[in-house]
């Protein structure tokens, strides 16, 4: 088994190593962008009301009939968490009230722990972990925030709550999670188990109680102890950052140190997830040939492999050149790849007029403004 | 939220993906059932809705 660090002080003096990081399995951390220094898709996402990826990589805003949200990704100079080294948060602004949440609608921050990387907690077995999670947060509101593991392979949960004392204040909450030796997950490119903090909801969600011990999903639950409600007034804000997962019962004296990874690494995990590629004028896509006068096809490999096969979108079709000889055209339609996209890359198809056969084209950018993006997101 | 969906054809003429609105922006999902999104709308064909055909 390969050290992930040798503790050299106490070997000189024959002390047993810090129990902290010997009980690491990962050399990474376990969530991506716990920072949340990754935001490919923008750092503002305005009027959201339904749920989606807006903002950091890999945080997913989930909202249903719980008011309207700008999604930002907050930028810090001063506070607890800046200090400790976080300048970067996960921010929801309620812009549109609803200051009665319907029995069915809630509002939550997830992030989803993919299944092979949910493994090193041993979920389902005699050997289960405990799990321990901690973070950043703030808020206008005070009050008692529930935080849930969510196993939709097995349809259990277990739940955590914390308090927020003061107001627009950072403060580090660290949360304990029971050990499950029931429902085990599948080392798959699927969905693990999830993380989620809960902001509003409605009775739906908060008429049972939180539960310590895994059990059964029940809906009821998920929210019970829940009195922030954020979505209830246009004052209301929350923000998120450091969001660390640890394997293993800890509390803020044993709880070992956030790992930083440098902004290359934590970007080159966030690539098997989501994949922007724009904000350049004249950037290429692909290297492609023409196949007919109006057609010509190139392939596009993406940077890392990607969880799956990803959806695609892009900017306005206008906004792609094909380029070759003395020739120099707006593409007329999308570079949508429907010849052949996996996670490995995708054969961009662009149609033009008066093409080449068989003649080299470049497809390429018109303006900064364009771009292309794929996301295979759990 | 999903508002439309409707297949796509690849140069065979095979139904190869749907470009569906997604929270008001357009993706092209693959028909492949690790894709998030192609999960979604099999849940949105599900509670009634339909994907149409391609053009």
């Amino acid at each position: 088994m390969a050290l992930s660090k040798i503790d050299v002080a106490n070997m000189l003096t024959g002390l047993v190593p810090n129990d902290n990081t010997i009980r690491r399995p990962n050399a990474k951390p376990i969530i991506i962008n716990g920072d949340m220094a990754i935001a490919q898709r923008g750092t503002s996402a305005t009027g959201k009301t339904s749920s989606g990826y807006y903002t950091c990589d890999r945080i997913q805003f989930v909202a249903n009939d719980a008011g309207t949200h700008t999604v930002i990704q907050e930028t810090s100079t001063s506070g607890n968490a800046y200090i400790n080294g976080f300048a970067e948060a996960y921010r929801i602004d309620c812009t549109t009230a609803d200051a009665s949440v319907a029995a069915d609608s809630a509002l939550f921050i997830k992030y989803k722990v993919e299944g092979r990387d949910a493994q090193v907690f041993k979920k389902g077995t005699s050997n289960a972990e405990k799990f321990t999670l901690a973070f950043w947060v703030k808020s206008n509101k005070t009050g008692t925030g529930q935080v849930n593991l969510r196993d939709e392979v097995n349809t259990r949960q277990c739940s955590a709550t914390y308090t927020i004392s003061s107001a627009n204040t950072w403060e580090h909450k660290i949360c304990n999670f029971a050990a499950d030796t029931t429902g085990a997950l599948p080392s798959t490119n699927a969905e693990g188990f999830g993380i989620e903090w809960y902001l509003a909801a409605g009775s739906n969600y908060t008429s049972g109680t939180a539960p310590t011990a895994w059990e059964a999903i029940s809906n009821a639950d998920s929210a019970a102890s829940l009195n922030l409600a954020i979505s209830g007034s246009t004052d209301n804000d929350f923000s998120l950052t450091g969001v660390q997962l640890e394997v293993g019962e800890y509390s803020s004296t044993t709880l070992p140190p956030f790992q930083f990874e440098s902004f290359e690494d934590s970007l080159n995990r966030c690539l098997r997830y989501f994949y922007h590629r724009g904000g350049i004028s004249r950037l290429g896509f692909a290297s492609a040939t023409a196949n007919t006068s109006t057609a010509c096809l190139g392939v596009h490999f993406f940077p890392v492999i990607m969880r799956a096969t990803p959806s695609q979108a892009q900017s306005a079709s206008t906004g792609f050149y094909i380029t070759g000889g003395t020739q120099n055209q707006t593409a007329q339609s999308a570079l949508f790849g429907t010849e052949g996209i996996s996670k490995y890359g995708v054969t961009l198809n662009a149609t033009g007029s008066s093409l080449n056969v068989g003649y080299g084209y470049w497809l390429n950018a018109v303006d900064s403004t364009a771009y292309m993006q794929w996301s295979a997101e759990l | 939220m999903i508002t439309s969906a409707r297949y796509k054809n690849n140069l065979l003429g095979e139904k190869s993906s749907i470009e569906a609105v997604i929270n008001d922006k357009t993706w092209i999902v693959p028909l492949d059932e690790e894709n998030a999104d192609y999960q979604a709308i099999l849940q949105w064909v599900a509670e009634g809705n339909t994907i149409a055909e391609a053009d």
